[in-house]
């Protein structure tokens, strides 16, 4: 019963509390864990955070605080507390809540730090650990790192089970009816002779009601909606345009916005001149903002006219402004004074490769890339003299809260963030950017509803793009196999410069430097992998498996250069040399669903990768045919280890959109740079994958491991090595360098 | 300039070359059409004129010629056109913003060509980008809904 043992650790216990006509569900006492020695520094006794069920006359309320960005984190949190609290998710409430310190991310924390996931030491479980009381002392609101069923799983169950229970309490307390004798089903407490209580006319019985927290989680095998295929929350708003994105939203007396800034970012911006916008129609303001201008008019695209026609003077790129410098700049820093770690070092590399006559080296290269969710950055403000409402899509509530609260001098509880669905993000809204010069608008324009939307090209040329990274590898092979597999990946670091415009230190080694490289489990008797730092150019951000997005192909690909070196099927060398059970199954799984091994004919190619990240193992298999017109990705076979699927209908959806995001920018994606702007500013130019390439994606979710993961980022870092692996098999060619559109067709 | 969405006529002063999507969402406050790139490039402002798909953001206002329809007026939560309804079946939606213009493209695809194969479905549905990746779910819905066109 690894629920009941995680929880005691926790000492975890959920309350409750009275509210005007109502009672809150979900408040916890969070007691020293002894165990633990990081959390000796914190305050002995209760900690009293904010609900996740709230019931009051009118509606039952679930309280869903991670971000919903498409990968369905809305109806996965609804669900786990539905499974306790029997409720009917189409008769609920399901509201994201406000920014708060009560859903810190007790598990995100663990992802920046040197912990392999296959690690079972002391100090990797003192790790995590302290990851929780990270995640918790800096009430760190987060979605990211494929962490919200991980850290959500017990938590949101226990409040749906404590509440549950005080309402059989409740209901007990006002029938006279003993509790073991009522049951209680699709929001109602049950009499023993079928009488319904509704839970919310229970809601202020409840409220006077002792909670009841000694409740014991129900066995998954007694589960009647986790475990099986659910019916997203959203589906149906989604499926007739009647849901509402940021860029959707709409207040009485709104006017509309765009900016515009030095696409060198950062670099400012050193004057401008309107004038062609006097006369032109619908244009309220033109103003200046950080390092650019904004519009204000009474329509986006009239604000969008209006602001190619401002003459701006621009401020120099305050980094190497070409990719050919960028490169070479990355080049340069694989020296020791650049070294950022070594987590990974094993055996005597140096002497491996001293001793060999035979060395395998190569360089490979991956580019930055764009986040470019479909619904461009968009933000509606209104500031009055003391309160500032802001309706977004973000993944960083309580940052966005901050950072507006110090622009505009308000006290944080003035700032109001309202969390909206968000058009895809795949990391972009880790970032308040865009909300800042909303509010920065909003300071000049106060009283009046202001709606901020980039332009696609604005919002291409002003990510925070994936960073690129050069590895150069060397490795020694013999017939038995793989011997020595150096890798050493030089990058910029994304910790500090997400951390940095958060006004957050970022202290240590970045681990996202070399993640999904230095913490696979495969034991080559010499294994090192190093980390190099590439001082700060165009900031950079995390883009969807963050590290492990480019660090997979540069893992993979050069262990698949190595077995082909030894001649050895790089199938049989993984299992041989894979130390992790869970690991190996699922490698065992893909060659199965695969039949890994038979003849695919002539012109044809299949290619094996595999990536452990956010401690999911997820091996895939692509499947190529070299055509007369390109390269062919017919089918991809996917097995991913999770511990437990919660819905498998929306697990395969992740999944399988995974490794489509990860094949996709494989093929035809960069950003490159002139003059410090990204050249790339539209679909036209970065596409990545369209629907006639779309392969056949097999997926399989395996259940042997006992901790509950997450599926939105791992199916990503396998991609790119996979296909890539393939296209050698089918034809000889060995691609180091991505986008693979550089080097060959796709069909 | 006149207009006809869905069925209501609406009429508004705008320049002969605002496009159609922005008349639609910031002039008539109708929000199922999205904007995704503004060069018809990713498909999610797809609406219909006369029952066939256009890209709204490259449709000048002065240059519509029929009647409009956008994801509103196809069908709603309670009354589903056939490809809303495969589309909820299938579960295709994850950030669900492009899902607009896919649902529009593939109900005018469906309406010319009812019998279409995997290849014309898959010509068809190119024009419109997905970032997160629900292309497989978006071939089988199309063809869910296109078996129930035929039989009903």
């Amino acid at each position: 019963m690894k629920t009941l043992k995680t929880i005691a650790r926790r000492s975890f216990l959920v309350g409750s509390a009275a509210v005007v006509g109502g009672v809150v569900f979900g408040t916890y006492v969070y007691k020293r864990d002894v165990e633990n020695p990081l959390e000796a520094g914190l305050a002995e006794g209760e900690v009293t955070f904010n609900p996740f069920v709230k019931i009051d006359a009118d509606a039952v309320t679930l309280i869903t605080p991670r971000a919903d960005v498409g990968q369905g984190a809305y109806s996965v949190q609804a669900h786990l507390i539905a499974e306790e609290l029997d409720v009917d998710l189409t008769q609920v409430r399901i509201e994201p809540g406000p920014p708060s310190a009560a859903y810190y991310n007790g598990v995100v924390a663990a992802e920046g730090m040197p912990i392999a996931a296959t690690s079972d030491t002391f100090l990797a479980r003192t790790g995590r650990g302290a990851a929780d009381v990270v995640g918790k002392v800096m009430g760190l609101q987060l979605t990211g790192g494929s962490s919200t069923v991980p850290d959500m799983y017990d938590r949101l169950r226990m409040a749906g089970a404590v509440a549950r229970e005080t309402l059989v309490a409740a209901a007990s307390m006002h029938t006279g009816i003993a509790a073991h004798q009522l049951r209680t089903g699709a929001g109602a407490v049950i009499l023993p002779d079928d009488t319904r209580l509704a839970y919310t006319d229970l809601a202020e019985i409840a409220a006077g009601t002792d909670v009841v927290d000694n409740v014991v989680l129900r066995d998954p095998a007694s589960w009647r909606h986790l475990g099986q295929p659910h019916m997203r929350t959203d589906i149906l708003a989604k499926s007739t345009g009647t849901q509402v994105y940021g860029i959707d939203m709409k207040l009485e007396g709104m006017v509309y916005a765009t900016t515009r800034t030095n696409p060198a970012l950062g670099g400012g911006i050193l004057g401008f001149d309107a004038t062609a916008t006097d006369a032109m129609r619908g244009v309220k303001a033109v103003l200046q903002i950080t390092g650019g201008i904004a519009v204000v008019a009474d329509n986006t695209w009239r604000a969008f006219q209006a602001v190619q026609a401002v003459e701006c003077d621009w401020g120099p790129s305050p980094y190497p402004g070409s990719s050919a410098q960028q490169f070479a700049a990355v080049a340069a820093s694989f020296s020791q004074d650049h070294q950022d770690s070594q987590f990974k070092d094993e055996g005597d590399v140096e002497a491996a490769v001293e001793a060999a006559s035979n060395v395998k080296q190569a360089e490979y290269r991956i580019p930055y890339l764009a986040h470019a969710p479909l619904e461009p950055m968009s933000v509606v403000v209104k500031l009055t003299k003391n309160r500032l409402d802001i309706w977004t899509g973000t993944q960083i509530p309580r940052f966005v809260q901050d950072g507006a609260a110090g622009l505009t001098g308000l006290e944080k509880e003035q700032v109001h963030v309202h969390a909206l669905m968000s058009g895809g993000s795949f990391g972009r809204r880790l970032e308040d950017d865009y909300v800042r010069q909303a509010v920065e608008i909003a300071m000049q324009m106060p009283d009046v509803a202001i709606k901020m939307v980039w332009s696609r090209e604005e919002d291409m040329t002003h990510d925070f793009p994936r960073p690129l990274a050069i590895a150069r590898a060397r490795g020694v092979v013999s017939a038995d196999g793989v011997q020595a597999f150096d890798l050493a990946i030089a990058s910029p670091s994304v910790t500090e410069s997400s951390l940095g415009r958060l006004g957050q230190p970022a202290i240590g080694p970045d681990v996202a430097i070399v993640a999904g490289a230095w913490d696979q489990p495969f034991a080559i008797p010499n294994y090192r992998v190093t980390g190099y730092r590439v001082p700060a150019m165009v900031p950079v951000s995390s883009w969807r498996s963050v590290g492990a997005s480019g660090n997979g192909f540069l893992h993979e690909s050069f262990m698949d250069e190595l077995c082909f070196e030894a001649g050895i099927d790089p199938l049989a060398e993984r299992l041989r040399l894979c130390t992790h059970d869970l690991s190996r199954a699922v490698l065992e799984e893909v060659a199965r669903m695969s039949d890994w091994g038979s003849d695919l004919g002539p012109g044809r190619g299949r290619g094996l990768a595999f990536t452990l990240a956010f401690g999911v193992p997820t091996a895939q298999v692509v499947e190529v045919s070299d055509t007369r017109d390109g390269i062919r990705i017919d089918k991809v076979f996917v097995a991913a280890e999770v511990g437990r699927l919660l819905d498998p209908v929306n697990f395969e959806a992740q999944l399988s959109g995974g490794v489509i995001w990860g094949l996709g920018h494989a093929m035809n994606c960069e950003l490159t740079y002139k003059d410090g702007r990204a050249e790339q500013d539209n679909f036209h130019a970065f596409e990545a994958m369209r629907l006639y390439q779309t392969p056949q994606i097999m997926v399989r979710g395996l259940e042997n491991g006992d901790q509950i993961r997450g599926i939105g980022e791992p199916g990503v870092p396998p991609a790119a090595p996979a296909l890539g692996n393939a296209i050698f098999a089918a034809t000889g060619m060995r691609i180091r360098e991505l986008p693979f559109s550089k080097s060959v067709d796709f069909v | 300039m006149k207009f006809t969405v869905n069925g209501k006529d609406h009429e508004v002063e705008v320049e002969d070359d605002m496009p159609l999507l922005w008349v639609l969402r910031d002039e008539l406050g109708i929000t199922g059409p999205k904007y995704g790139c503004g060069i018809a490039q990713c498909g999610a402002c797809t609406v219909h004129v006369d029952g066939v798909s256009v890209r709204s953001c490259q449709l000048a206002a002065s240059d519509v010629d029929g009647e409009i329809t956008t994801i509103e007026g196809l069908g709603g939560p309670g009354a589903l056109h056939a490809v809303q309804a495969a589309w909820v079946d299938h579960q295709v939606a994850q950030c669900g913003y492009c899902q607009s213009g896919q649902i529009m493209q593939a109900a005018s695809f469906l309406d010319l060509n009812p019998d279409p194969t995997d290849a014309q479905i898959d010509a068809a549905m190119s024009g419109n980008l997905c970032r997160c990746g629900t292309y497989p779910r978006i071939r089988e819905a199309v063809k869910t809904a296109a078996n129930r066109l035929k039989a009903s």
